[in-house]
């Protein structure tokens, strides 16, 4: 067998594994979301269907795909069946980037446990993920329903002024890792001996908040918001066409869970032990370097691989979790907030935070501070001060308050008498 | 008149807090979340507590040897307020009066338990029952061998000396 064929099976059954792995999990997540929601609300939730429930998703999906698809007579066809399967593919396909254990070695060839190692990295992600809004305004475009449509506008406009913070969140931690691809930066929190949400807090927070924006979920599930806009994007849709976006969702949340895990708590890293620390180094494995700069080459084993695989998917199941926490706790932002919120908050406290930590990482640099410990502290101290000061201004609620004590400010800063708004 | 605008004044900016109230919510959200104490009934295998007075679907008692106690004396259908009592009676050698056909209409019925209040002979009852579920309509329409064969508790009437149940 020649290396290619080799490379093919392998990056084959990797392949197969990880999608049929992530579809799984949105399976067992649709589930958990159901549970959780049942428990937050001192109710079981669905407990029938095999064990605890297990089986409910195979339910949800046999009744979806015996369920009848309707057409609205207006719909723009091709556009409305284009729309589910745009929002979920770029969804799955994101996670082809992210590297989700340590290399498993079988005899002496060394599998990387991640799809496809691009060099690309972050670029990738962000390209991709953006195309998913595509799909929800196609859908509700071509649904041909006011509700749709306005549906879909939100979440264009959303998205698109999120994408921004989000970039910009990504920008720090690009400044910390010195690379885009994603071994690259769980190498360099295993080099700094410090997982990113420490150095970069406050860009860790930026990223949280623009991501749960991204992928529509509670406090800013402005495209659904079925209490306002009936069904939101999917008012027209039933069935597979309408599972399709629930899945979508769901394996956004996964990826962007990935994602908050790989770039701010070290991926597959397993804390406080640099056993597990591998690296691809000039054609090497290596697991650090030794005072002189040579590197040392790293241990490999089977059982790290599994621990590892571990450590990331508990990683990323907390923010699926959390995810849903939040979706149960918080009530919808309104509209124009969260258009304040993106643009008058996020977007300028971002680029200042780029700034900071640039000039901070300069001065570092300048001072000769070595990559590792001390520079880790400098930098955990800067944002610290910087997460503290964005949460005192956020908290005194001059960012997220209600439309009428703003104009109250307004009319009194201008020293006019506040006339009662016509109506709401 | 006009109509008038009640304008709900927000708190002012500075006495809001998002990010407190949201963490607040958060620990109230948890707390529920790990409380093992939770409202729902686990239906089938937990049954829920049916109050005494509780008027389900009837009953018809019926002596020891098997014949039921109704007199057809007529009272159970004439104050039925939804009509869905019918009953034809008979009268045997002895002349004791018997029902021929004694039927419930079980959809009909709106379970006021008066046909149980009015029986002289407390015959028919309504039953502490709720399990009624059948596959065809038809099987809603109970007749009097259904009515007998019928095992759950009856119904305690409303004693207006002991109002509460005391």
């Amino acid at each position: 067998m020649n290396e290619q064929t080799l490379f093919l099976i392998e990056k084959s059954i990797i392949v197969l594994t990880v999608f049929f792995s992530v579809m799984l999990v949105v399976a067992i997540t649709t589930l958990v979301e159901r549970r959780v929601a049942g428990f937050i609300q001192d109710r079981y939730g669905p407990n029938r269907v095999g064990p605890f429930g297990i089986l409910q998703p195979a339910a949800d999906g046999l009744k979806n795909f015996l369920k009848e698809e309707t057409m609205p007579a207006a719909a723009a066809q091709p556009y409305f069946w284009l729309g589910p399967v745009i929002s979920l593919a770029p969804a799955l396909v994101t996670f082809a980037v992210v590297p989700f254990a340590a290399p498993l070695p079988i005899g002496d060839h060394v599998v990387p446990m991640i799809v496809a190692d691009v060099p690309i990295g972050i670029l990738y992600i962000l390209a991709l993920s953006s195309l998913g809004v595509y799909g929800v305004v196609l859908g509700g475009w071509a649904s041909n329903n006011k509700f749709s449509f306005l549906g879909a506008l939100r979440a264009s406009a959303q998205m698109v002024s999120y994408e921004v913070a989000l970039g910009l969140a990504v920008v720090v931690v690009l400044m910390m890792a010195g690379n885009v691809t994603l071994t690259e930066m769980v190498w360099q929190q295993q080099q700094l001996n410090f997982w990113f949400a420490f150095p970069i807090s406050l860009a860790f927070i930026l990223f949280v908040i623009s991501a749960f924006a991204e992928t529509g979920r509670m406090p800013f599930d402005m495209p659904e918001a079925e209490s306002e806009l009936v069904g939101g994007f999917h008012t027209e849709y039933s069935g597979m066409k309408y599972a399709m976006y629930p899945m979508g969702e769901y394996s956004h949340m996964i990826t962007s869970s990935a994602l908050m895990a790989t770039l701010f708590f070290g991926g597959w890293d397993i804390p406080f032990w640099t056993g597990d620390d591998a690296f691809l180094f000039q054609g090497e494995w290596i697991r650090g370097f030794a005072e002189g700069g040579a590197p040392i080459a790293a241990e490999l084993a089977w059982w790290k691989t599994l621990f590892t695989f571990a450590a990331f998917a508990a990683k990323t199941y907390f923010f699926v979790i959390f995810y849903i926490w939040v979706r149960w706790t918080v009530p919808r932002f309104r509209y124009d907030q969260v258009m304040q919120l993106g643009w008058k908050v996020m977007l300028p406290v971002a680029l200042a935070y780029v700034m900071v930590v640039a000039a901070t990482i300069l001065a570092l640099d300048q001072l000769e501070v070595s990559y590792g410990f001390w520079f880790g502290l400098v930098l955990t101290a800067v944002s610290g001060i910087c997460t503290v000061l964005f949460l005192w201004v956020l908290d005194r609620g001059r960012t997220i308050s209600g439309a009428a004590s703003q104009a109250h400010e307004r009319f009194q800063s201008d020293g006019k008498a506040l006339s009662a708004p016509a109506g709401d | 008149m006009p109509p008038t605008v009640k304008v709900m004044r927000r708190p002012e900016g500075a006495r809001t807090s998002y990010l407190r109230a949201t963490l607040k919510g958060m620990a109230l959200t948890f707390k529920h979340l790990v409380n093992p104490n939770k409202v729902t009934l686990q239906y089938p295998e937990e049954q829920p507590v049916l109050s005494p007075r509780w008027r389900g679907t009837h009953r018809m008692e019926v002596h020891a040897d098997g014949r039921p106690k109704c007199v057809a004396c007529g009272l159970c259908p004439t104050v039925c307020p939804s009509n869905c009592i019918r009953l034809v009676g008979g009268e045997d050698d002895q002349g004791n009066r018997f029902p021929i056909v004694y039927e419930i209409d079980e959809f009909r019925c709106i379970f006021c338990g008066m046909c149980q209040e009015v029986c002289p002979v407390e015959a028919i009852h309504v039953g502490v029952h709720f399990e009624n579920a059948e596959y065809t309509r038809d099987r809603f329409v109970y007749d009097l061998d259904r009515l007998m064969e019928q095992e759950h508790p009856t119904a305690l009437l409303w004693d207006p000396s002991d109002p509460r149940s005391e």
